[in-house]
């Protein structure tokens, strides 16, 4: 038997070169071993990626692309199909979180310097991952064929009449009618479930192997690649399997907690990840009073808004996806990792970070002056990040980088600092209680939080220099 | 700049304030409450389904889900000549309705999950008399409103106490002026058990969802344990 088994392997393995993929990019792939809790990311992304595409097959075998059906078979799904309602809002609730994990990930090649020479091609396939993630998104939410789908969709295609002289025509091409219509339905469900999977496929697999061909960036910002043992395998990297598999595996676990909690206590996460005006059919005699995209697209639909020209909005907005293309050659600092950049930089990212939530915020409400003033400071602060890079980050003063890779404390070992945290802001009284027994009384102890909330503010501020 | 950041202080508090017109009552929701959902069912089919239909759900499910007797289901709650597996389809047509309250009727399947419980409470508690309008009442949660007040006998009259706030006439509360054949305590749990029943309507599964999320949440806590042990095996060499 066990001879039997040898014989259809090596048959295999002659004309198919498994072992060598497997070798080459997980055996033998080596990563840096600092990783910390922001590398998660990116195995969670093509977690989420395979969830996307099970559920959305499972999906597809009720779903009717058809606006006369669309709503209906979606309730059909929710009601009468066997387990319709948990694989519906594993895609739905899928949808959000691959954008939550999506950004994260950015956000840590933005911190770590990951799009920084040579990994300049990583970053664009996954930008363009990015993109076609934004067009899948987009088709997908029209399919329930709720009053947001629907009017979201209006809305969203008008946009592009506002190109000058071919844009009344160019919306019309892709509505496929005047208004958005079952024709629009259809084509958004074949690209959605056919067209941009397939390209979303093909991307993912060039971001990653233009990933192995370079090897990972680390928090530190440095090529490990540069000491090597005398194997010729960097002293600072370890194999990515076993390690990172069985270090990601534990990241799956926590995501999958996080994402059960949702699924099983509250799938619409109060209308942020589904709509309550969804739950009403699309109606194309009835606009909804307020028209809001679901919150991942919130940040760019309030640079939209914030600019009064309706073409110049759509220029704006385009543009804040195009400037991320371009942060490769923007960003001129020697130095990749946030670890040892200049103050500037620093505080560059924290303002960022607070104008792309801020929009997000802003997207979600109806635009009042007031809320219109702050989104045009807010897209201000969005641009000046990107467009005034190569001036800060040439003028900044760098900290000289590490030869090696440094350690920085784990979650685990910061467990006995957290509980010092806690007893700090604790105050604990006892009191004798009934028949010998003591009463442990616990309160919040003002004076600690207040000591911790300085400290951390000192804290922040140190680490702004 | 000082302009900006003073916008931005108050955006936040304005911002809510401004979307609440009326202030909604609370509406006691549970789920588990089977005897509550029945009333409510009876409730939609007495003094709802004339008009609205609630097409997504079907008797059976509902004799399921509130561990009822299939013939009980249809003697006591289903319209005359209904079967256990028709969906809850209303007799009146769209044309008539049309013609009628110049609108048709929405069906109340996901009324619950778009409008929300306490916004449904509220409105159906929410219509007075003002004898200007067609149906002779208007409502205080949804203004014009076509739909009549069809608890009226259970209910009652009210009548609107108005106040005026920054010049403009604001109802500041409604006020029972003839008693219906409820008291005000009866009537509210009726409306109650009839909310119930559209917020389970609007999921039929969510209360078995929920029972069920707490093994998946365990299964999942066990599996976390495994793979960090298995984790802080393999991780035991590097350094």
């Amino acid at each position: 038997m066990k001879d039997r088994m040898n014989k259809c392997s090596s048959w295999l393995l002659e004309r198919f070169p498994i072992s060598d993929l497997w070798n080459e990019h997980m055996a033998h792939y080596y990563a840096p071993k600092n990783f910390n809790i922001w590398y998660f990311f990116g195995s969670l992304a093509l977690f989420v990626l395979v969830n996307q595409f099970i559920t959305g097959i499972l999906l597809t075998m009720n779903y009717k692309p058809d606006a006369k059906l669309a709503f209906d078979s979606v309730e059909y799904i929710m009601r009468d199909v066997n387990w319709g309602w948990l694989v519906r809002y594993m895609h739905s609730t899928g949808a959000s979180a691959f954008f939550i994990v999506v950004y994260l990930h950015m956000f840590r090649g933005l911190m770590y310097g990951s799009f920084k020479q040579p990994r300049e091609l990583i970053w664009i396939f996954g930008m363009l991952i990015f993109v076609c993630l934004m067009a899948e998104a987009f088709m997908g939410y029209l399919l329930p064929w709720g009053q947001m789908s629907y009017w979201g969709a209006q809305v969203i295609i008008s946009l592009f009449s506002a190109i000058p002289v071919v844009g009344d025509e160019l919306s019309l091409w892709i509505r496929g009618d005047y208004v958005v219509s079952d024709a629009t339905l259809n084509r958004f469900f074949a690209f959605h479930v056919i067209a941009v999977p397939l390209v979303l496929l093909i991307l993912v697999f060039l971001h990653i192997v233009a990933l192995h061909e370079v090897g990972s960036n680390n928090p530190d910002g440095i090529e490990i690649k540069k000491n090597l043992n005398w194997k010729g395998h960097p002293i600072d990297g370890i194999p990515f399997h076993p390690y990172y598999t069985v270090k990601d595996l534990v990241g799956v676990g926590v995501f999958m907690f996080f994402f059960a909690v949702v699924i099983f206590y509250m799938p619409e996460l109060g209308g942020f990840f589904l709509e309550h005006a969804n739950f009403i059919p699309a109606d194309p005699l009835k606009t909804p009073e307020h028209i809001a995209p679901v919150w991942y697209f919130t940040p760019f639909y309030a640079i939209l808004r914030a600019v009064p020209d309706k073409f110049a909005g759509v220029i704006a907005m385009g543009g804040a996806i195009v400037v991320l293309f371009m942060l490769p050659w923007l960003d001129r600092s020697p130095v990749k990792s946030i670890r040892y950049r200049g103050g500037i930089f620093k505080k560059a990212v924290l303002l960022f970070v607070i104008a792309f939530i801020g929009l997000g915020y802003l997207g979600t409400q109806p635009a009042t002056p007031g809320a219109t003033t702050v989104a045009r400071v807010l897209t201000a602060v969005y641009f000046g990040f990107f467009l005034l890079m190569p001036l800060y980050t040439r003028w900044e003063k760098t900290k000289p980088v590490s030869e090696r890779l440094t350690e920085h404390p784990t979650l685990e070992e910061r467990i006995p600092e957290l509980k010092a945290l806690v007893d700090e802001i604790v105050a604990v009284e006892t009191a004798p209680g009934p028949m010998g027994a003591t009463i442990v009384k616990r309160r919040p102890n003002y004076a600690g939080i207040q000591a911790v909330l300085i400290r951390f503010a000192k804290n922040l501020k140190k680490s702004l220099d | 700049m000082k302009k900006i950041l003073y916008t931005l202080l108050f955006l936040l508090p304005l911002s809510v304030s401004a979307s609440s017109g009326v202030k909604l009552e609370s509406a006691d929701i549970d789920l588990s409450d089977s005897a509550s959902l029945e009333r409510g069912a009876h409730h939609y089919v007495t003094y709802c389904l004339g008009c609205h239909s609630a097409k997504h759900i079907r008797y059976k499910r509902i004799a399921m889900d509130l561990k009822l007797d299939e013939a009980e289901i249809l003697k006591n709650v289903a319209p005359l000549g209904a079967g256990i597996y028709d969906q809850m389809h209303s007799a009146m047509n769209g044309h008539d309705a049309e013609k009628w309250f110049g609108t048709t009727p929405p069906d109340l399947s996901l009324i619950a999950r778009s409008r929300g419980a306490d916004w449904l409470y509220s409105y159906l508690k929410g219509f007075y008399s003002e004898p200007g309008k067609p149906t002779g009442v208007n409502n205080a949660v949804f203004k014009d409103v076509a739909m009549p007040n069809v608890f009226w006998q259970q209910q009652g009259t009210q009548e609107a106490v108005v106040k005026t706030v920054d010049g403009q006439e604001v109802i500041a509360e409604l006020k029972l002026v003839e008693p219906g054949q409820l008291s005000a305590k009866e009537f509210d749990r009726m409306v109650n058990d009839l909310v119930n029943f559209l917020v389970y309507v609007g999921e039929p599964v969510q209360l078995e969802r929920q029972q069920m999320g707490k093994y998946v949440l365990f299964f999942i806590l066990m599996f976390i344990v495994l793979a960090y042990l298995l984790k802080k095996e393999y991780w035991k060499d590097v350094h």
